[in-house]
Formats: C-alpha cells, sequence, structure tokens
C-alpha cells in the first residue's frame, strides 16, 4: 500500500449536487493523493457516477470547489479546461467508443488532436497503448460493435491512457466482466497505475476488485463520504451502510 | 531535483569513443517532443551507418519518461540491433524500469498484412458490389412486404392481436401532428401553379385554364406527390431512426427472445398509421391547393371566387379526385415499408444508423415517384 504523498491532486470541497428537488450529494468533500488508486463504493444510485461526472465537468454543481490538478473548473480559462483533457483519461461505463472509427484509430484519435506525431510513431504507439492492454493488433481494424464486453473495456482504457494522463477516472471498470476477466483487469489497472504513475480514481461495486487493487477506499453513503481507508479500516467503521457492504452476505471471507 | 533535469531540452547525444559509439538519451522524454526525438534518431541511426561495433543507450541524463519517449528508446535499440550493431541500454532510473520493461514487450508479433492495393479491382468490384446490392435491396424490400402481409393475416385471424394503442399513437405522431406543415405547403404550390398558369396563359386569353390546371394538376398528382414526399421525409425517416436505435440497442433482439414479432409489435402499427394518415393528409392537402390556387386566382388572375368555383365544377370530376385519394395508400405502404425496414438494417455504428435513414428517404421518394409513374399508365390504360 502507498501511503498518502500529500500531493493532492483532487480535491472537492462541500460539494452539493442535485436533479430537480433531488439532492444527491450534500455537502461532500474528498481529496485523491498522487499516486494511489481511489475506490469509491456506495449504493446503486447513491451517486457515484454522479461525483466522477461532476468532477469531469458533464454535471453541473450547485455548490462547491473542485481542484483537479491545481485547476478550478470554476476559474479556469478556457484554454486551461481544454488542457486537462490531455491530463486526464476518462473510462466511461460502456466504454464510449466512436462507433464509426476502428479500435485503432480510437486510441489514436487523443494523439491525433493533442500531439504532433509522425504517422507512423503514432500508430506504433496506438498499438504498443494496445498490446499493453492485452489485446493485439490485428484488433485495431475492428470497430466498436465487434468487440466484446471486456475487449470493449480494454480499448477504452487504451484510449484513456493514450496520451500518458496523470489522472485516469474509471467507472464501473470491472462490471460486465466474469470474475477472471474482472482480476485480469484488475492486475491491468495495477500494472499500469505503477508503470505510468498513474492516479487512479475508481468507481466500482466490485468488492474483489477493492481488495486487489485499491489503496484507498472511499464509502459514499447518504451523499456524503462517510468513510476513508483501507478494507480493514471501512470493515470497521461506524456508519450501518458500509457495515452491511463489507459484512454482508455478499463480501468475501475474512482474508 | 526533477525540475532541474527537466529543463534541458530532450536529445539524443551522439559520442564515438573506442569502445563504440554511445548514444546519450538527454532531457524529457516525452509526448510532447516525440516529434523531434524521432527525426533526431532517424539521423543518428543513419549518420553511424557502418558501423559494426556495439552501442551504449546512456539514460543517466533521462529527465522524465512517458510511454512514447519508452517506445522510441525501444525502437532505437531494436532498430540498431537489427542493423547489426547490437544496443544495450544502460543508467535507465530505476522507476522507469517497470515502463520500459513493459513497453519492450510490444510489438513482438509482425503486424498483420496489409492487403495490396489494386484500382481496378476494387474499382469492378466497387461495381458489382454496388450491383448485387440493388438486387439486395429489393429483396430486403420483398421481405419486409412478405412479414408485413403474414402480420396482417395474424391479426386478421384474430383481431385482437392488434396494437391499438399504439397505432392511434403513430397516428397522432405522423397524421395530426403533419397537417399544419401539409396545409401550407400545399397551399403555397396551389398558389404558384395558379400563378404561373396566370401569368403565362395570359398571352393567349386562356384564362379560364387556369382553373382546369389547377384542379386536373392538383387532384390527380401533384397533391398526392408532394403530401407524399413530405411525409416520406418527415415520418418515414423518423421510423427509421427509431427502430434503428431500437435495433443497436438490442431492444428488438429482447422482443424477439420474448417470443413476440416485432413486425407485428412495431412496425405494423406504423405502417398502419401512415396508410390510414396518408389519403387524410392528401385529401386535406389538396383542398388547401385548391384554395390557394383560388386565392392568387382572386387576387392575381381577377377572378371572382364565384366563377373560379363554377370554373372548378365544371374542370374537374370525381375520376380525378378519385385518381388522386387511390394512389395514397399505396404510396403510404411503399413509404412504410422502406422506412421501417431500413430501420432494421442499421448496424452498430451511429454512422449506420445516418446512413440507413439517408437511404431510407431517398429511396421512398424514388419509389414513389415510379410508383406515381406506373399509375398513370394504368389509369390511362383504363381510361380514368
Amino acid at each position: 500500500m502507498l501511503a498518502p504523498t500529500g500531493d493532492t491532486v483532487i480535491s472537492v470541497r462541500d460539494l452539493v449536487v442535485g436533479f430537480g428537488t433531488h439532492t444527491v450529494l450534500d455537502h461532500l468533500s474528498l481529496d485523491v493523493y498522487r499516486g494511489e488508486i481511489l475506490g469509491i463504493v456506495g449504493a446503486s444510485g447513491g451517486g457515484k457516477s454522479v461525483l466522477l461526472r461532476t468532477i469531469i465537468g458533464l454535471v453541473p454543481k450547485r455548490h462547491g470547489k473542485i481542484d483537479v490538478l491545481g485547476v478550478d473548473a470554476d476559474t479556469a480559462t478556457i484554454d486551461e479546461q481544454r488542457a486537462m483533457g490531455r491530463r486526464w483519461g476518462i473510462l466511461f461505463q460502456q466504454g464510449a467508443l466512436f462507433s464509426s472509427l476502428t479500435v485503432l484509430q480510437n486510441v489514436e484519435f487523443p494523439m491525433r488532436e493533442y500531439l504532433t506525431l509522425s504517422d507512423r510513431l503514432r500508430r506504433e504507439v496506438a498499438v504498443a497503448k494496445l498490446e499493453m492492454v492485452g489485446l493485439s493488433a490485428a484488433d485495431g481494424d475492428k470497430f466498436p460493435s465487434e468487440l466484446s464486453g471486456g475487449m470493449t473495456k480494454r480499448v477504452a482504457l487504451a484510449r484513456a491512457l493514450a496520451l500518458d494522463p496523470e489522472i485516469v477516472f474509471l467507472d464501473e471498470p470491472t462490471s460486465g466482466l466474469d470474475p477472471i476477466s474482472a482480476g485480469d483487469f484488475d492486475a491491468l489497472i495495477r500494472t499500469l497505475q505503477q508503470t505510468l504513475g498513474l492516479t487512479v480514481f475508481m468507481v466500482t461495486h466490485d468488492l474483489d476488485s477493492l481488495k486487489a487493487v485499491c489503496d484507498r477506499i472511499a464509502a459514499l453513503a447518504d451523499g456524503k463520504v462517510v468513510a476513508t481507508g483501507t478494507v480493514e479500516t471501512l470493515r470497521n467503521a461506524s456508519h450501518p451502510w458500509v457495515q452491511t457492504y463489507f459484512r454482508g452476505r455478499r463480501a468475501p471471507a475474512r482474508a | 531535483m526533477e525540475n532541474e533535469i527537466s529543463d534541458a531540452t530532450p536529445s539524443l547525444v551522439v559520442t564515438t569513443g573506442d569502445r563504440g559509439a554511445t548514444f546519450g538519451i538527454v532531457g524529457d522524454w516525452t509526448a510532447r517532443h516525440a516529434a523531434t526525438l524521432e527525426a533526431q534518431m532517424e539521423s543518428a541511426v543513419a549518420s553511424a551507418g557502418g558501423e559494426t561495433r556495439a552501442v551504449t543507450l546512456n539514460a543517466a541524463g533521462l529527465g522524465r519518461l512517458d510511454t512514447y519517449g519508452a517506445w522510441l528508446i525501444e525502437r532505437l535499440s531494436r532498430e540498431l540491433t537489427s542493423g547489426g550493431r547490437p544496443a544495450h541500454l544502460a543508467d535507465l532510473p530505476a522507476r522507469y524500469h517497470d515502463l520500459m520493461e513493459e513497453v519492450s514487450q510490444t510489438h513482438r508479433t509482425p503486424p498483420p498484412a496489409q492487403r495490396g492495393g489494386f484500382w481496378l479491382g476494387d474499382a469492378l468490384d466497387r461495381i458489382w458490389r454496388s450491383t448485387t446490392g440493388l438486387g439486395h435491396s429489393f429483396e430486403i424490400f420483398l421481405n419486409m412486404l412478405g412479414a408485413v402481409g403474414l402480420a396482417v393475416l395474424r391479426v386478421l385471424a384474430k383481431p385482437s392481436r392488434f396494437r391499438l394503442t399504439s397505432a392511434v399513437h403513430q397516428l397522432d405522431r405522423v397524421g395530426w401532428r403533419a397537417v399544419p406543415i401539409i396545409l401550407l405547403i400545399t397551399f403555397l404550390i396551389g398558389a404558384i401553379i395558379a400563378q404561373q398558369g396566370f401569368f403565362h396563359f395570359r398571352r393567349f386569353g386562356a384564362d379560364d385554364y387556369v382553373v382546369d390546371l389547377v384542379g386536373i394538376l392538383i387532384l390527380r398528382e401533384i397533391g398526392v406527390l408532394i403530401v407524399a414526399i413530405m411525409v416520406a421525409g418527415r415520418s418515414g425517416s423518423s421510423y427509421t431512426a427509431e427502430l434503428g436505435s431500437m435495433k443497436m440497442r438490442e431492444e428488438i433482439d429482447a422482443l424477439r427472445t420474448m417470443g413476440f414479432d416485432p413486425v407485428e409489435i412495431l412496425i405494423l402499427p406504423r405502417i398502419a398509421a401512415l396508410v390510414i394518415a396518408l389519403p387524410i393528409l392528401t385529401f386535406l392537402g389538396a383542398m388547401s391547393a385548391l384554395y390557394g390556387g383560388g386565392v392568387v386566382a382572386w387576387l392575381y388572375g381577377g377572378m371572382s371566387p364565384t366563377i373560379y368555383i363554377a370554373r372548378l365544377q365544371e374542370a374537374i370530376s370525381i375520376t380525378h379526385f378519385q385518381v388522386g385519394m387511390i394512389k395514397a395508400p399505396f404510396m403510404a405502404l411503399v413509404i412504410g415499408i422502406v422506412s421501417c425496414s431500413q430501420g432494421l438494417q442499421v448496424r452498430g455504428s451511429a454512422e449506420s444508423l445516418g446512413l440507413e435513414t439517408t437511404t431510407s428517404v431517398v429511396k421512398a421518394i424514388f419509389l414513389v415517384i415510379v410508383l406515381d409513374g406506373l399509375f398513370a399508365i394504368f389509369f390511362a390504360s383504363i381510361g380514368m
């Protein structure tokens, strides 16, 4: 386990997000430290994905302050906001691959937009990214509609990593994968995090992946972060939902 | 400390010593500098051509490294080695060992062979494909016609199977809500035909025949054609897009696996709504166009409404009206079949949804006009 280095890359303060009369996140505060893998857990519909989408600017917030890599989206210029696109990578729940582009073109897309590279180098790095996430160069010519669920996730990860970002946001990376594939995917995230020195912000339901890869876990309930820490810390947390989650019937037996 | 190093511009420094060449990897080898580094690398490899002694890649001066830089180093090392100059990497900072190791695992299998291009073959291939594609699209049309026919038979055998709610909902969308725009367009068309008629017929004093022109043209041909084209563009396209996105989201597969027939549940109510709506819209459109013609006759041609109506009664017969109205449901059927069958042709991508929607509208309008021509021949030969 990596100890928090104290270097905060994402800082969320007093965040309120709601839709209509329904408040999803209620004065939530959270810090993410450089180089860690943070897992976010919480009930379905409890606002995990909303938190992720608010941090990356897809959902408007009502109140609060969000700093990502020292940039506050409220006060940042358009150029600064655009530059964030280079510094983070996002794996959407359904992959969100561009359906009219091939796998390789999907991975090359951010490179083409942000970097000046020779065609050869861009292609080679894109293939290298595909191979790093466990696909082969031959998969590069396929279209997203021809991929299985697991391959879609891998391609989406390769695209999220295309620019060697500092932060990667993963929205339920292992959902819809069988336990073996999910385990492989966890290991992959771990390896890539170590080799590329990433900070990973991961929303997940999967207790196994929480145990396997996360340095720290933040539990979301009632619109707030009710507990943070390792699996062991959370097992002993006082909040009833967290207790049920980590000690419930579906929780893995104590290691 | 890292900042001090990263201030150095990245470069590849070539020094030749007694024990062979050393390529010094200096500065930040990151994506931003990848293009310049690649160029330097190529010239370094080329300049030392003919050398066969080993090369040391010295990474002691390396600042930051990312996948791009790591791959460039790996590629340099492989190019040198395959050129007969064994290369090895030295003094790589420990924090980058994992990355270098990971990147060195990639590109180990040769890339798949590219299909050779042969333009004449490609061109012939394309012609062949589009020819067979024509037959294929006719087959799709017939398939859907047959499937709808079967669904109609099943519904006739057991009328409670018909989705009345859905059909009424579709009727509201394609019929009722289309009324304002249809009225407006046909009004304008009627007015334009009358204006052109007066303008040209006046030269040889045939003003009265403008009413014949407007009446016969609108009731027999233009009314139904304009309305059918409008409906193909307005409702046909939305049918294709709806069914296409249902196909993409596997909703149609879900229906099928539950034991329902998508043709019966989704397509039949839509086509039924069109077949009912189009004659009504045609009638309304024709009336609106005649009204438009009358307004122009009054304001522009100086023909009083009473005379216009009296002339209209003489000029047109119930036959002209029937010819127009008989065509309407058949055109509706063609539009419905084409738009629904194209919707089911949609594959996974957003692009194919757009493509099929375009194809649907183009094909529906084309077929409507062809059908109109066939009807013209048919009515002429039976003397209507």
